[in-house]
């Protein structure tokens, strides 16, 4: 803001209240619901202050699930965190070693091969499911965290973006290494890879949220009850037809499932717009 | 320790594109080697193929007569100084310094002790904990000269060290430059474009010229005595005069417009006697204005404090004279724009004579 005016101000902040309070207000609903007991929620109008019930209700499913979901909600949240911790770290591994080639190495078919991996930006997931689903459960890793994680865990965004970041890292810093002594490896080790860290960390959070969201590859894949991701959980738990929906049980568990990605996003938020933002050089 | 030696060394790119086209030296041990040219003559090239970076197409590189051409950069015992410094940014100063010993797999006790020293000779010492981005441009420079040195390399490369400082600085480390070398006394090369830094620090410097080496020698060599045309106009600022001139049998010799010159003033060299044609040099400070001479037309003075440059035309040539403020002026009309002065060669210095078709010095 270049101007200084109090109504200005006051405008600003108005709009902004607004829009956190259109974000804020679904989640404070979803925060009450739960702390209720299924026949106060389900009773209009809904009560706006919170109920007594909340230890009981988060116990409940952290424990022992919902009546139409009985996997506890805290095994979820293990499969879902390490769901997330693969593909994320499986993500970021993979694309930095091919960016590190492909900007670093002249070998045959270079250009080729980024383009290949390029190319793949047009086939996600939702494309490709069939014959993913066909290779997964040829190899027999249907129902493992291999088969929930490896199809999702080749990116051609993130090698791009390590490409573009390493093509910024000036040619003399790599020859000042070769002059020292440092081979490939140490290079990398030494060099690259320190320089990378904030790359890393808003690609770690980005790739955390990303596999912790992950609903429709898992909802193929998994056959057993105790490899359900907690998204996909969230939706078993509303039970169709006859069956009754414990609807605080399920506001307990959305609000349980979303705190790990907020987490990482508010322990690395500092990392993550470093990263975003500028390139330490 | 070491001499240095290119055995016509030659260096094309693919497609075709020839950089340098042979050049042969040898270095002595602990000589200090300047090599200048304008942007694009392949001094950079040269100095990158010794360190390993680029491939030699053709020819030998060779240190303590062992040929380093197969080597790669590490094995080649040479420390090479970057002219944007590149240092390490996540590396502390002493870690810079240190990270070439510690891939050589040396003892802690002894990385310690080299970058100490080292950081004392460079007065770094007390910066040896911080990062590179919070120094100031002087003092990465000499991180990153302290991490060529800790090496205790047969060679020094520096490409441009000096480019990205400011003037006042630049001057500044080209003494320290200089002492260190003094002390140290290892072989080094030194690439820039800046004819002053040549002359300061070369004991001996390679005049490079579209990938040719138009002349070695002292700077002392090269200034008194330019190999060529380029040489006499790269090096000494403002360059040397160079007047294409007409000689006849009698031997008196006129412009290419056809403006007589004095023959009295002029001494022609026995080598020049028997052609029509030459290119005839002279400094800007090595003449004076006289009653007589050669017809100038003033065009622009400058006047720099204690010495004055007057730009002007001997016909259709542009020429530079270069005259102490007070220095007596003896015509009757004043250093005006428009004005016709007339100088002499002051006879001190004796002429530059070059061949007008090859360029190369003729006397």
């Amino acid at each position: 803001m270049i101007e200084r005016r109090p109504w200005l101000d006051l405008l600003a902040h108005l709009i902004l209240l607004i829009g956190l309070i259109i974000v804020a207000f679904p989640l404070y609903i979803a925060f009450v619901a739960s702390t209720q007991t299924a026949r106060e929620v389900t009773s209009a109008p809904i009560s706006l202050l919170p109920g007594t019930h909340f230890l009981e209700n988060y116990a409940q499913v952290l424990f022992t699930g919902s009546s139409v979901q009985t996997t506890p909600v805290g095994n979820m949240l293990w499969v879902s965190f390490v769901i997330a911790m693969i593909i994320s770290i499986g993500k970021i591994s993979i694309s930095m070693l091919s960016a590190f080639a492909v900007v670093y190495f002249r070998f045959p078919f270079r250009m080729l091969c980024f383009w290949m991996i390029f190319i793949t930006l047009m086939l996600p997931v939702e494309v490709r499911i069939s014959p993913t689903f066909e290779v997964v459960a040829g190899l027999g890793l249907t129902n493992s965290y291999a088969g929930l994680t490896l199809p999702l865990i080749a990116s051609a965004t993130a090698t791009f973006l390590f490409r573009q970041f390493f093509l910024t890292i000036p040619d003399e810093l790599v020859e000042a290494a070769r002059i020292d002594g440092a081979g490939p490896i140490r290079f990398f080790k030494d060099i690259l890879f320190p320089l990378s860290k904030t790359s890393i960390a808003a690609l770690f959070v980005i790739q955390f949220t990303y596999g912790w969201n992950q609903y429709l590859w898992p909802l193929v894949m998994k056959t057993s009850e105790d490899m359900t991701p907690i998204v996909v959980g969230i939706k078993t738990m509303i039970g169709g037809g006859d069956s009754v929906t414990e609807w605080n049980l399920v506001m307990a568990t959305a609000l349980l499932a979303m705190i790990p990605p907020g987490l990482v996003v508010v322990l690395m938020q500092k990392w993550f717009v470093k990263g975003l933002v500028d390139s330490e050089k | 320790m070491a001499t240095l030696s290119f055995k016509n060394v030659k260096k094309t790119y693919p497609g075709n594109v020839a950089v340098i086209h042979g050049i042969s030296i040898d270095i002595k041990d602990g000589e200090f080697i300047v090599i200048v040219g304008p942007s694009g003559c392949g001094k950079s090239t040269l100095m990158r193929m010794v360190a390993g970076l680029e491939t030699v197409t053709e020819g030998d590189i060779q240190i303590d007569a062992n040929s380093i051409k197969q080597l790669e950069p590490a094995q080649r015992d040479i420390a090479m100084v970057f002219q944007n410094y590149a240092l390490y940014p996540h590396m502390s100063v002493f870690d810079n310094m240190a990270y070439g010993l510690k891939i050589r797999k040396m003892s802690k006790e002894q990385i310690r002790e080299r970058v100490q020293q080292t950081a004392e000779i460079l007065e770094l010492d007390h910066l040896l904990d911080r990062r590179p981005k919070q120094l100031s441009g002087g003092q990465r420079q000499r991180v990153a000269m302290g991490r060529a040195i800790v090496r205790e390399p047969k060679v020094f490369l520096f490409d441009e060290p000096l480019s990205n400082l400011d003037a006042k600085l630049r001057v500044q480390m080209r003494l320290e430059i200089q002492k260190l070398h003094h002390r140290l006394n290892t072989t080094s090369l030194y690439v820039t474009h800046d004819q002053v830094e040549a002359m300061t620090l070369a004991q001996r410097m390679i005049v490079m010229n579209k990938g040719i080496a138009e002349q070695i020698g002292t700077p002392m060599e090269v200034f008194e005595r330019p190999a060529s045309t380029f040489v006499a106009s790269f090096i000494g600022s403002p360059p040397m005069n160079l007047l294409n001139v007409n000689i006849n049998n009698e031997g008196e010799i006129t412009t290419v417009d056809g403006t007589d010159l004095p023959a009295n003033s002029i001494q022609i060299p026995a080598s020049v006697k028997g052609k029509s044609r030459a290119i005839m040099g002279f400094r800007p400070e090595h003449c004076l204005l006289h009653e007589t001479g050669i017809p100038v037309k003033i065009e622009m003075v400058e006047i720099l404090g204690s010495e004055q440059l007057i730009h002007g035309l001997i016909d259709q040539t542009n020429i530079i004279i270069r005259q102490n403020v007070h220095a007596h002026i003896p015509t009757q009309a004043p250093l005006k724009p428009g004005n016709i002065i007339y100088i002499r060669p002051d006879g001190n210095h004796a002429l530059h004579w070059f061949d007008p078709e090859t360029t190369h010095r003729l006397n």
